[in-house]
C-alpha cells in the first residue's frame, strides 16, 4: 500500500495557519489538564513504574496468561475466538453476525476494529455499522477516519459538525451550540441502540485471573450498545491482557488522568461472562503483535494502553494533525507501531519527531518513545528505505564534520551567507528549515572563537 | 494448525526476558475527610453527593430535583423510595427505553475519583444503569458514612470480588462528552444527572 509521506500530508494541514494553531491549542489544553491530574497524586511516578513493570511481566508470560484468560472466560460462558490477522478477525465478526441474522450493529470505540478496517468490510456485506462514540459518529458521517485515538474529531470545528448534522440528522442550519448538537446525536443514537441486533466493543483491559474484560467510556455508549441486544462481540489485541483484577487499580488510576485529565472515565465497566440469555464473544487478535514481542528495541511499545497522552503533548502532532500520519494510531506511538507492520510504507513517520522527549515524559506506562523513534530511524536507514534527500546530505555532513578545517570553513560561509545574502537566496524551496520560520540570527563570533578568546584571557591572567 | 495454536506458538517462539510482577503494595493516597473529598470530586465531574439520615430526607431532596418531580416513569430498586415501574416483571430490556428516573443501590464509593461501584447481582437488566434520563444512587452505611467510601482504587479492588458471571461498573458522574471542540456537554447517551445519597442507617 502506497502511503503518502508525513511532510506532504502535514503541509496540507499547516496550509491553514489559523486552524493549525487552533488544533495546537485544543490539544495543549488537554495536556495541561493531564498535568494537573498527575500532580494531584503524590504517587504518580510509583504508579507509572508499577504499570510499566506489570505490562512487561505480562508480555514475558503472554502465552500462559492468554491460555488462562481463555479458560476462565470460557468458564464464565463467553466464547473465545483467535485471529492471526485482520482478515481473520473480520471474517469471525461477519460469521457471528450472520449466525445472529444481524443487519444493524452498534459499535463503541475500538482502535483494533479501525486497524482491521472492519466497518467498510461489514458495510460491503450489507450490514449497517453505527459508531456510537460521538466523536466517532461525527467522523463516520463525514466519511473520514479518526484523527486521534481518544478524541477522534479533535480536528473538526463545531461549525462543521453543525453542517454534518444538518445534512444527516436534520438539525437547524447554522446552530453551532455543542449542547444542541450533542442532544441531536443523543436522540439519533438512542434509536440506533434500540434497533441494534448486536453490539461490538473494543477492550481496554482483559484479566487473565478472572476471564473478564473492562471497557471504559465517558458517554456510556459501550454499555448501552451491549446491554440491549442479545449478542456482545468484544474485539481485543492480545496485548490488552493484565494478570490480576487488582492490577486494574494501577491502570484505571492512570488511564483517564493521562488521556483527558479526568480522575477516571465516567463508566469503567467490568464484563464477566454474558448476561443471562445473551452471548458474549471475545476475539483475540494478533495481527503482528507477537512479532513485535521478540524485538528487544520495540517490545516496549506493546505496553501502550492507548491513552493518547503522547499525541496531546507532541509538538509535531499538535501542529500537523492526526491525519498526516496516514495510520490508525497517529502521533509518537503510531510512528513506532506503523513501521513495525510495514516500514517501507511508513518510513517517514519516525522522522516526524523533534526528539524532544515530551512523549516519554508523559507516557503512563513509561514507553521510551523518543528512543524507539530514534532507533527506527537507524533501522529504516539499515533497511535501505531512506530517500536520497536524506542519505546524501547526511553523508556530506558526516564527511564535513570529520574534518575540523572543513567544518570551520563551511561554518564561516554559513554565517556569512545568513548575514549578507538577500532573503530570496536563503528562503526558498531548497531550504526546508526556512519554511514557516525565521532562520536563527547569525552570531558575530563562533563558539570556537569565543572559546579561544576565553582561553587566551585565562592564560594572560595567570 | 488452528489460529489459536499458531498465535501461541508464535508468542512462545519469541525470546523475551522474564520480568517479575512488581506487586501492588504502596503508600497510596489517603484523605483525612473521605466524604468531603468524594463530594468535591463528584461535583467536579458533574454529579452531586448528599449525606442523609433517613429515607424521608432522600425523598425531600429528590422532590427538589425537577427531573424527579416531573418524571412519569420511575424505577426504584431501593426500599426507601417508591417507583412506579415493576422492574422485575419486565422481560425485554428495550421496554425500559422511556424510564425518566432510576433510584438504584450502590455498593460503595471511591474518594479519589468520585466513583461508586455497582453490580448486577440483584439487578435483572443491567441497562437500567445506562438508559434512564436521570439517575440516583443510594449507598447505605450502617455506622459512619466514611465507612462506605474507600480512599483509592487499590482499596476498591480489595472490596470487590470478580470472576463470577456478573457485570459491575464504576460510575463517576453523569454521562458526558467533549467531542465537539472540547466543550463539555453533560448527558451524552446515559444519565443527564447523577445524585449519590449516603444513607446513615
Amino acid at each position: 500500500m502506497k502511503t503518502a509521506e508525513h511532510p506532504e500530508q502535514a503541509s496540507k494541514f499547516v496550509a491553514n495557519d489559523q486552524r493549525a494553531h487552533w488544533h495546537d491549542q485544543a490539544l495543549w489544553f488537554v495536556r495541561e489538564k493531564r498535568d494537573r491530574m498527575a500532580v494531584s497524586l503524590p504517587e504518580w511516578e510509583q504508579l507509572r513504574s508499577a504499570a510499566s513493570q506489570i505490562k512487561l511481566h505480562t508480555v514475558s508470560r503472554l502465552a500462559d496468561y492468554l491460555e488462562q484468560f481463555e479458560q476462565n472466560a470460557t468458564k464464565l460462558g463467553a466464547v473465545v475466538h483467535w485471529a492471526r490477522d485482520s482478515e481473520e478477525h473480520n471474517q469471525i465478526v461477519l460469521s457471528l453476525l450472520q449466525k445472529a441474522g444481524a443487519k444493524q450493529v452498534v459499535k463503541s470505540k475500538s482502535m483494533l476494529t479501525e486497524e482491521c478496517h472492519l466497518n467498510p468490510f461489514l458495510e460491503a456485506q450489507g450490514i449497517e455499522v453505527v459508531d456510537t462514540d460521538l466523536g466517532e459518529r461525527i467522523v463516520q458521517l463525514r466519511k473520514e477516519t479518526p484523527s486521534h485515538i481518544v478524541l477522534p474529531a479533535i480536528h473538526i470545528k463545531k461549525e462543521e459538525v453543525s453542517e454534518t448534522f444538518h445534512e444527516h440528522l436534520q438539525t437547524e442550519a447554522g446552530n453551532n451550540d455543542p449542547n444542541y448538537l450533542t442532544e441531536a446525536a443523543r436522540n439519533h443514537l438512542r434509536e440506533k441502540f434500540l434497533a441494534a441486533d448486536v453490539g461490538i466493543t473494543g477492550v481496554n483491559f482483559a484479566i487473565a485471573e478472572t476471564g473478564g474484560l473492562v471497557v471504559c467510556t465517558n458517554e456510556g455508549n459501550a454499555d448501552l450498545g451491549v446491554s440491549l441486544p442479545k449478542m456482545h462481540i468484544a474485539c481485543m489485541g492480545i496485548e490488552k491482557l493484565v494478570p490480576h483484577a487488582a492490577d486494574l487499580s494501577v491502570f484505571l488510576r492512570l488511564l483517564a488522568r493521562s488521556a483527558t485529565g479526568q480522575p477516571i472515565t465516567t463508566y469503567s465497566s467490568h464484563f464477566h461472562g454474558p448476561s443471562p440469555g445473551s452471548e458474549l464473544h471475545i476475539i483475540l487478535v494478533d495481527n503482528g503483535r507477537s512479532n513485535l514481542m521478540g524485538s528487544e528495541q520495540f517490545r516496549n511499545s506493546l505496553k501502550c494502553i492507548r491513552c493518547g497522552a503522547c499525541m496531546n503533548t507532541c509538538p509535531v502532532y499538535r501542529r500537523s494533525g492526526g491525519h498526516s500520519y496516514g495510520t490508525t494510531v497517529p502521533g509518537p506511538i503510531g510512528s513506532i507501531l506503523a513501521p513495525s507492520r510495514d516500514s517501507k510504507a511508513h518510513k517517514s513517520l519516525p522522522f516526524a519527531c523533534t526528539l524532544c522527549g515530551s512523549c516519554t515524559d508523559v507516557c503512563p506506562v513509561k514507553i521510551d518513545l523518543h528512543h524507539e523513534l530514534l532507533e527506527w530511524r537507524g533501522e529504516i536507514h539499515r533497511r535501505g528505505q531512506l530517500p536520497m534527500s536524506k542519505t546524501v546530505p547526511m553523508k556530506l555532513t558526516s564527511w564535513m564534520m570529520r574534518s575540523p578545517w572543513l567544518f570551520r570553513w563551511v561554518g564561516a560561509i554559513g554565517k556569512f551567507c545568513l548575514r549578507h545574502l538577500p532573503r530570496w537566496a536563503i528562503y526558498h524551496g531548497l531550504n526546508p528549515w526556512g519554511k514557516q520560520r525565521e532562520m536563527p540570527e547569525s552570531p558575530q563570533q563562533s563558539f570556537r572563537q569565543l572559546y579561544q578568546i576565553h582561553e587566551s584571557k585565562k592564560a594572560s591572567d595567570e | 494448525m488452528s489460529s489459536r495454536d499458531q498465535i501461541l506458538k508464535s508468542i512462545r517462539n519469541q525470546v523475551v526476558a522474564s520480568v517479575d510482577h512488581p506487586g501492588l503494595a504502596g503508600d497510596w493516597i489517603r484523605y483525612d475527610d473521605r466524604v468531603a473529598h468524594f463530594a468535591t470530586v463528584l461535583t467536579a465531574v458533574g454529579g452531586a453527593a448528599h449525606v442523609v439520615d433517613s429515607a424521608e430526607e432522600i425523598t425531600a431532596e429528590l422532590s427538589r430535583v425537577p427531573a424527579f418531580a416531573h418524571a412519569s416513569k420511575i424505577v426504584s430498586l431501593c426500599d426507601q423510595i417508591s417507583g412506579n415501574v415493576d422492574f422485575d416483571a419486565i422481560d425485554d430490556p428495550h421496554a425500559l427505553e422511556d424510564v425518566d428516573f432510576a433510584v438504584l443501590p450502590a455498593q460503595f464509593a471511591v474518594a479519589e475519583n468520585g466513583a461508586v461501584w455497582v453490580d448486577d447481582a440483584a439487578v435483572k437488566h443491567r441497562v437500567i444503569y445506562f438508559i434512564p434520563q436521570h439517575l440516583s444512587f443510594i449507598v447505605r452505611s450502617p455506622t459512619h458514612v466514611a465507612d462506605a467510601i474507600v480512599d483509592n482504587m487499590h482499596q476498591a479492588y480489595e472490596r470487590i470480588s470478580l470472576g463470577e458471571p456478573q457485570f459491575g461498573t464504576f460510575v463517576s458522574g453523569p454521562s458526558k462528552t467533549a467531542d465537539i471542540e472540547q466543550s463539555l456537554v453533560i448527558g451524552a447517551h446515559g444519565a443527564r444527572s447523577l445524585n449519590v445519597f449516603f444513607l446513615r442507617q
